[in-house]
């Protein structure tokens, strides 16, 4: 069950969330190679759901009970395994490792390597289909629990997406909820440069899925949407977050470039620092 | 003659002999899955009637599942059953499923390791009239080189029912191969079941001079060619290779070693396929002179099999003569 969140859940959250900026941006930077932007955007939505959404057991990763979370747009890893990492599920240490010889946090997530991921991604427009699965296997064992899937927006140029929101739009999955990482940008550009995407509410919605657009940068409304998707019982939920790829640092912020590569040493000195300040401004702040 | 350890349909060789397609032993194993296992879950992509999975939609609807023509979402869906504790069979035409989904396959079910079961449909120029689009004659290159993927082509309907429930038992990938005609039954009830890995050698002889390996429906026209070659004086052995995946290399070596001349014959294309498996094994283990029976390097066209047969240079025939061939390498 959720807990109520109060001003100083959301502080508490606020903190983590940055924490784990902070943690990305050093296994990045050991790393040498991986995606600076995404999980910058998307690190208030994954400390909310491990933080105080999702019903889980770092301990028990295995738990059968447990909410699923998948990850379709497996690129952004790097803030599931830091959070995950906060959460428990592994020594904070081990974030180092990423995409090194011989670590389990591979470069795109792989289940069988750690405990925890529910499913294996990164090419795109997959995950979704998963969790209808996953879904359709819970019905049929009268379990309840929720099932979460994240998705990326530029990924909605893969066929399999649109093919699996027919299948969930069909099924109407309840404990289904989607939330889409609404960032704007892909490799080669702005989404709606490459290949538009809009309206997104609207195609959602004819799809036949409950649909909220939400700032994801704002735990607030993460959580109310996700409470929200909760109590909706008559059809699957997608929240659309719309976030700021490369959130918290200034010369990341909404610049495609920084989908795929990660920080140099000056920019991962700068990208710190200035999370550091917003880390400060978060612990005194009034709420 | 043919291997009287094993029981093989002595109607094989009579004009008459009994026909039924091995998507029949499919769905038939599924059938008989489905009120033994609780956690056997059907998908398919709009094919039910064709892949023969109608009749266990029809008694067990709750556990089967309409996925419409979007095979990559069938695919990943069966891979999220797979990893909760259920046993997805996916079915559809080959070329689609693995051929359309392939990558969705290769991430979601088998790097993922996941209990998918893929039943890839219409195999080969057996497909006949509805043409080389629909004709999958590459199916076992796409997935024998999947990393830790089984890969079963049954050779007639009760092996495919065998296959189809033996799968079940174990946890992990596999794709079986399936063709639409009705074809020759060549096992009887009262054939032994092969453990998946081992070959069977079909036809025995004395001194044998060759060995054909082959897989699916033709090990029918490999046995034909046998019994043709017989009459002529020529001793041969004829195997059937049914796990392409795991691969009974001992088998191929001990038979390369004793006979010193292989011929493969398959309906696929020899570059990937049954030709090109054993020639890996044999360049590697022992060099053998071979001759491959099977798609050059060409795709099909719409005809009857007979036909199809003849133009392709698969026809009983053409196995007796690859056969007097590969001798004559020796």
């Amino acid at each position: 069950m959720i807990s109520d969140l109060n001003d100083q859940k959301i502080k508490f959250l606020e903190e983590k969330s940055n924490k784990a900026r902070e943690l990305v941006i050093e296994m990045l930077l050991q790393a040498g190679s991986g995606h600076s932007a995404g999980p910058l955007g998307m690190a208030d939505i994954f400390t909310t759901l491990y933080f105080h959404v999702m019903n889980h057991m770092p301990k028990n990763p295995e738990w059968d009970e447990r909410d699923r979370l998948i990850l379709s747009n497996g690129h952004i890893c790097p803030i599931r395994y830091t959070v995950m990492a906060l959460a428990g599920y592994f020594p904070i240490e081990e974030l180092k490792t990423l995409r090194k010889f011989g670590s389990r946090l591979q470069g795109h997530p792989h289940r069988t390597a750690l405990p925890g991921l529910e499913t294996t991604s990164g090419p795109l427009g997959e995950g979704l289909s998963q969790a209808a699965g996953m879904a359709i296997a819970r019905d049929l064992d009268n379990k309840k629990y929720h099932i979460y899937t994240i998705v990326s927006d530029g990924e909605f140029e893969e066929g399999n997406s649109w093919e699996a929101m027919m299948f969930i739009g069909k099924n109407k999955f309840q404990n289904f909820t989607v939330i889409m990482d609404r960032n704007n940008i892909q490799i080669d550009g702005r989404t709606e440069d490459i290949m538009p995407l809009e309206p997104l509410v609207d195609k959602c919605k004819a799809f036949g899925l409950h649909t909220i657009e939400i700032d994801g940068n704002n735990i607030r409304e993460i959580n109310d949407a996700i409470m929200e998707a909760k109590a909706v019982t008559e059809k699957s939920t997608m929240i659309i977050a719309n976030t700021i790829p490369g959130k918290g640092v200034d010369f990341m912020e909404g610049n495609y470039l920084w989908h795929g590569k990660p920080p140099n040493q000056d920019e991962a000195k700068n990208a710190l620092q200035q999370l550091r300040v917003l880390g400060n401004k978060i612990e005194h702040s009034d709420n | 003659m043919l291997n009287p350890d094993l029981n093989l349909n002595s109607n094989i060789f009579k004009e008459d002999v009994e026909k039924k397609a091995t998507r029949e032993g499919y769905g038939e194993g599924l059938l008989e899955l489905g009120e033994e296992n609780p956690n056997v879950i059907v998908l398919t992509a709009d094919l039910a009637e064709s892949t023969k999975v109608d009749k266990f939609a029809a008694k067990y609807p709750n556990r089967f599942i309409e996925c419409g023509v979007a095979e990559q979402n069938m695919v990943a869906v069966a891979s999220g059953l797979g990893v909760s504790g259920k046993i997805p069979y996916a079915s559809s035409y080959a070329t689609f499923s693995p051929g359309k989904n392939w990558e969705t396959f290769r991430t979601t079910a088998v790097y993922n390791f996941s209990n998918v079961k893929l039943a890839g449909h219409h195999s080969g120029l057996m497909t006949g009239p509805d043409g080389a689009t629909h004709q999958a004659t590459e199916d076992i290159a796409i997935t024998r080189c999947l990393p830790t993927l089984k890969v079963f082509s049954p050779t007639d309907f009760l092996e495919a029912k065998r296959i189809t429930k033996k799968v079940s038992e174990f946890y992990g990938p596999v794709y079986i191969r399936l063709t639409r005609e009705k074809t020759p039954m060549i096992l009887t009830e009262n054939t032994p079941q092969a453990n998946l890995g081992s070959n069977q050698t079909f036809w025995v002889s004395d001194n044998p001079k060759a060995t054909i390996f082959s897989t699916g429906y033709m090990v029918y026209y490999a046995l034909l060619a046998a019994a043709k070659l017989k009459d002529d004086g020529i001793n041969i052995y004829v195997v059937n290779v049914s796990s392409i995946k795991p691969t009974d290399t001992k088998d191929i070596i001990e038979k390369a070693q004793e006979t010193g001349a292989i011929v493969s014959v398959e309906d696929h294309q020899v570059n990937g396929g049954l030709g090109s498996m054993l020639s890996e094994v044999l360049a590697k283990e022992r060099p053998t002179p071979i001759e491959m029976i099977g798609m050059q390097d060409t795709f099909g066209e719409s005809g009857n099999i007979t036909e199809l047969l003849i133009k392709y240079k698969m026809d009983t025939d053409s196995i007796v003569s690859a056969v007097k061939k590969v001798i004559s390498r020796k």
